[in-house]
C-alpha cells in the first residue's frame, strides 16, 4: 500500500503538472523551431506573440461573459480561441508583410533578422501592455476540477489523493490532438512536404516550383495556431500576465534547442524534457521516501536536489549542457 | 575637422535637449538623466567593442551588469562579524572544494584525452562535489541568514574604498566571461545569443536567491559614496556661502530676513542634490572620455584592424594566420569587462543594490537597442546611442502624456478611450523604442553615426 501511495503522491506533484507544463512549452517550441527552419531567423518575439494571442481570448472571454455566452462545464476561452487565432495571424501576417519580408527578400545574414525580432518584441509587448495593462488576470471558468483530491482518497481508500485540474486534462488532449493534426500535415500532405522541402533547401525548392510565398503564409498560420493555443493554455493552467509570457520565451528557447533546432518533434520532446527536469530536480523528496523506506531509515532533510527558486536555472543548465556535448540537439536538429 | 561634423552635430543636439530639460524641468532631473547617459555609454562602448569590432553578439549584458553591482557589495559593505563566525569557515572550505574540483577536472580531461567514459566520470565527480558541497554549506547557510535577517543575514563584504570596486567589478565580469566565452563561443551567432541570454538569467538568479551572498531580494541600501552626502553639505558653512553668494541677485529681493532665511534653505537644498550629481557627472565622464580614448586607438590600431577583417571575413582572416577563437575570447572578455564596470558605476550611483530589479527587457534589449540606433563599430556612434536612447527612454512618458492629451483634447475628460489611454502613457516608451529600432534597421542600417574606415 505504501508503495502505491508513493506513486499517487508523484503522479500528483510531479508527473502531471510536468505533463502539463511540457505540453504548453512543447506548443511554443515547435513555433519558435518551425519559424528558425523555415523563416531561417531565431524569433524574440516568440513570448510576446503567444502573449498577444492570448490577450484576446481573455478580452474575448469577458465580453462573452458579460454577454452571457458560456460553453458550460468547459472554460469559455475555448470558444474564443478560434477568434483570437484569426487575430494572430492577422497581426503576424502584417508584421512579416511590413517587416520581415523585406530582409527574407534582401537574404540579410540571421542576426539582423534576430536583431528586427527584437524590435517586434518592444512593439508587441507595448501594444499589449496599452491595450490591457500588466496586470495578473485570470479568465478560468466552468468546471475547475475532474477530480478532487478527497474523491479519490475515498474511492481508492489510499492516504494519497490524487488531484486532475480540468486545465491539465484539457491542456494535455488539446496538445495531442493539434500536434498530431500538425505532424500529418507536414508528412502526408503535398503541402508540408513543400515546407519541409523549402527548409531543407530554399533553392532546390525553388527550383521544383515551390511557391515560397504560399509555404511563408502557411507557416505563419501554423505558428499562429501554435502559439495562440498554447498561450491560452497557460494562462488558463496558470494565469494571464504578460512579464511571465516573456520570461517563458526562455525555456522554450531551451525546449527548442535541447530539441534540435528546425525539427518539430525534437521540440515537441524538448519541451517535455526540459518540464521533467525542472520539476523532478525541484520536487521534495521527503515524503516519497517516507513512504518506500522502512521508518528507520526515514529521512530528516527535505531531500530536494535543488531549490524551486532555481526553476529556470535547471532549464538553462540542461541547455548549456547540451550545446556542450550535442550543440546539434538530442534529436539532431540543423546543423550549427 | 570635416569628417567629425556628423559627430559634432549630433552631440550638440544631445546636450542641447539635456539643458532643455534642466531649464524647464529641473536642473536636479537634467543630470540624474546626463548620469544615466553616462553609464549607458560606457555600457555601449563595452557591447560596441564585442558587435561593433569583432561581430559577437552577447545578449548576455543583463549578467554582468549584475554582477558589477555584486562587486560594490562585496567589496564596499563593512564585513558582518558574527556572519563570519557562523559560517566563514564552512563557506571557505566549500570555495577551496570547489577550486580543487575544477582543477581536477581540468587534470583528468587533459591526462585521459582518449579515455572512453571520460564524460561519464566527469559528471560523476561534479555530482558528488555538488552534493558534498551542499552537505557542508546547508549549515553555514542557514546560520548566516538568522543572524539579523532584517538588517544583515549576509557575510558582507571588506570595506573597501567604493571606487575599487569598480575595478573589481571588471574583473568579476571578465572572469565570467572568460569561462561562458571558452563554451558557448563555438556557437554559430543566434545560438550565441540565446545561450548568452540564459546564461545571465542563471547569474542573475543566483545573486538574487543566495543570500548570503548579498541579502538576495532583500536588496542591499545605503551603499558608500564617493561623493559628499547631501545632508552634510546643507550643514557645512562654505557650501551655503557659496549657494549665497550664486544666488544673490534672487536673494537681494526678498523683504523680511525670515523669508530670506526660507529661500536660502530652499535653495541650499537644491543645490547640494545638484552638487553631489555634478560629482558622479565627473567621475563618470573621466570614466566615458578614458575609455572613448583607449578603444578609440585600440579601434584603428594593428589590432583593430585584424579584428575587423575577422569579422568581414573569418576564413580570409584565419587563412592569414589569426587565431580566431583567441582574439574572440579576448574580445568577449574585455567588452564583459567595461558592461560590469558600468553595473558598478550604477550601483553605486544608485547607492542601492537590487538584485530583483535586474530584467532583460531593460539590461540587455534596451542597451542593445542602443547600440544598433547610435552606430555599431563606430565608438562615437555608441556613445550616441547610449545617450539618445537612454533620454528617450526616460522622456518617452512625458511626451506620449501630451501627444495623447493633444490628440484626444477634442473628447471629453471622462471618456473611457482617452483615461485608458492616459493610463497607459508610460508603456509608450516601449512602442517609441520598437518602432525607432525597426526604422533604423530599415532605412539606416549602418546606425546614425556610421563606421569610418580611416584608410591609411
Amino acid at each position: 500500500m505504501d508503495f502505491v501511495n508513493a506513486i499517487v503522491l508523484l503522479l500528483n506533484f510531479t508527473v502531471l503538472p510536468a505533463l502539463t507544463y511540457g505540453s504548453q512549452l512543447a506548443l511554443g517550441a515547435i513555433f519558435v523551431t518551425l519559424i528558425y527552419g523555415v523563416l531561417r531567423f531565431a524569433n524574440f518575439a516568440t513570448g510576446d506573440m503567444m502573449s498577444f494571442g492570448t490577450m484576446f481570448a481573455v478580452l474575448l472571454t469577458y465580453h462573452f461573459q458579460s454577454v452571457g455566452i458560456n460553453f458550460g462545464f468547459l472554460p469559455t476561452a475555448l470558444l474564443t480561441t478560434p477568434f483570437a487565432i484569426l487575430i494572430m495571424i492577422l497581426y503576424m501576417l502584417t508584421i512579416d508583410k511590413f517587416v520581415f519580408s523585406y530582409y527574407r527578400i534582401k537574404k540579410s545574414p540571421p542576426v539582423q533578422l534576430a536583431m528586427v525580432s527584437v524590435g517586434v518584441m518592444f512593439v508587441t509587448q507595448a501594444l499589449i501592455r496599452i491595450i490591457i495593462g500588466p496586470s495578473d488576470r485570470r479568465f478560468l471558468d466552468g468546471e475547475k476540477f475532474i477530480l478532487k483530491a478527497n474523491e479519490f482518497k475515498e474511492m481508492t481508500g489510499l492516504n494519497e489523493g490524487l488531484t486532475v485540474k480540468s486545465t491539465q486534462l484539457l491542456t494535455i488532449l488539446l496538445t495531442i490532438i493539434i500536434v498530431s493534426i500538425m505532424f500529418w500535415f507536414l508528412n502526408k500532405t503535398k503541402t508540408g512536404t513543400s515546407m519541409r522541402a523549402y527548409s531543407d533547401n530554399e533553392d532546390l525548392a525553388l527550383l521544383s516550383g515551390i511557391d515560397p510565398k504560399k509555404v511563408v503564409l502557411i507557416t505563419w498560420i501554423i505558428a499562429g495556431i501554435l502559439a495562440t493555443v498554447g498561450g491560452i493554455l497557460y494562462g488558463l493552467d496558470k494565469s494571464y500576465r504578460p512579464f511571465v509570457y516573456f520570461n517563458n520565451m526562455l525555456p522554450i528557447f531551451a525546449a527548442a534547442i535541447v530539441g534540435g533546432i528546425g525539427n518539430p518533434y525534437g521540440a515537441f520532446l524538448g519541451g517535455y524534457v526540459i518540464a521533467f527536469a525542472e520539476i523532478f530536480l525541484t520536487y521534495a523528496y521527503k515524503k516519497f521516501f517516507t513512504y518506500i523506506l522502512p521508518d528507520a531509515f526515514e529521512p530528516d532533510s527535505l531531500i530536494q536536489l535543488l531549490s524551486t527558486d532555481y526553476k529556470f536555472a535547471i532549464s538553462f543548465s540542461i541547455l548549456v549542457i547540451v550545446l556542450l556535448f550535442r550543440p546539434s540537439g538530442i534529436f539532431e536538429g540543423k546543423k550549427i | 575637422m570635416m569628417q567629425y561634423k556628423n559627430v559634432i552635430v549630433a552631440y550638440s543636439i544631445m546636450i542641447i535637449l539635456i539643458i532643455l530639460v534642466g531649464v524647464f524641468q529641473s536642473w536636479s532631473i537634467a543630470l540624474s538623466i546626463l548620469n544615466y547617459c553616462l553609464i549607458s555609454a560606457v555600457m555601449t562602448i563595452g557591447a560596441n567593442i564585442q558587435w561593433g569590432y569583432a561581430g559577437l553578439i552577447n545578449f548576455g549584458i543583463m549578467g554582468y551588469t549584475a554582477l558589477g553591482g555584486l562587486a560594490v557589495v562585496l567589496i564596499s559593505v563593512a564585513p558582518v562579524p558574527e556572519a563570519w563566525d557562523a559560517g566563514g569557515l564552512r563557506l571557505i572550505l566549500c570555495l577551496i572544494l570547489i577550486i580543487l574540483i575544477i582543477l581536477l577536472i581540468k587534470f583528468l580531461s587533459r591526462r585521459f584525452r582518449d579515455f572512453k567514459n571520460k564524460t561519464l566520470i566527469i559528471s560523476l565527480i561534479i555530482i558528488a562535489g555538488i552534493i558534498l558541497i551542499r552537505f557542508i554549506s546547508a549549515p553555514a547557510i542557514e546560520n548566516i541568514e538568522s543572524i539579523d535577517p532584517a538588517k544583515t543575514g549576509f557575510l558582507g563584504g571588506l570595506g573597501l574604498p567604493i571606487l575599487l570596486s569598480w575595478i573589481v567589478g571588471g574583473l568579476f565580469a571578465a572572469g565570467v566571461a572568460f569561462v561562458i566565452g571558452k563554451i558557448a563561443l563555438g556557437l554559430r551567432a543566434d545560438y550565441l545569443a540565446i545561450a548568452t541570454l540564459l546564461i545571465a538569467e542563471i547569474i542573475v538568479s543566483i545573486i538574487k536567491h543566495e543570500d548570503w551572498l548579498a541579502r538576495g531580494v532583500k536588496n542591499v541600501i545605503g551603499l558608500k559614496r564617493p561623493a559628499p552626502y547631501e545632508i552634510d553639505l546643507q550643514n557645512s558653512q562654505w557650501f551655503i556661502n557659496l549657494v549665497e553668494k550664486f544666488n544673490s541677485s534672487k536673494l537681494n529681493f526678498t523683504n523680511s530676513a525670515s523669508e530670506y532665511q526660507n529661500l536660502l534653505t530652499q535653495y541650499v537644498i537644491d543645490a547640494s542634490s545638484v552638487y553631489v550629481k555634478l560629482c558622479f557627472t565627473g567621475l563618470f565622464l573621466i570614466i566615458v572620455i578614458s575609455l572613448l580614448i583607449l578603444t578609440q586607438r585600440a579601434l584603428y590600431s594593428p589590432w583593430g584592424r585584424k579584428m575587423r577583417a575577422i569579422r568581414d571575413n573569418e576564413i580570409a582572416a584565419s587563412a592569414m594566420g589569426k587565431n580566431i577563437v583567441k582574439e574572440h575570447l579576448l574580445i568577449f572578455v574585455l567588452g564583459s569587462a567595461i558592461v560590469g564596470l558600468a553595473g558598478a558605476m550604477m550601483v553605486t550611483n544608485d547607492g542601492l543594490f537590487t538584485p530583483g530589479s535586474y530584467r532583460p527587457m531593460r539590461y540587455t534589449f534596451v542597451i542593445w537597442v542602443m547600440v544598433i540606433v547610435g552606430g555599431t563599430g563606430n565608438n562615437f556612434g555608441a556613445i550616441l546611442g547610449g545617450f539618445a536612447v537612454w533620454f528617450l527612454w526616460v522622456q518617452a512618458a512625458p511626451i506620449s502624456l501630451f501627444l495623447i492629451e493633444f490628440l484626444t483634447s477634442h473628447l471629453p475628460e471622462t471618456n473611457e478611450l482617452k483615461v485608458h489611454l492616459i493610463n497607459s502613457a508610460p508603456y509608450f516608451r516601449f512602442l517609441i523604442i520598437g518602432i525607432g529600432l525597426l526604422l533604423i534597421m530599415r532605412y539606416r542600417p549602418q546606425g546614425i553615426l556610421p563606421e569610418k574606415i580611416v584608410k591609411q
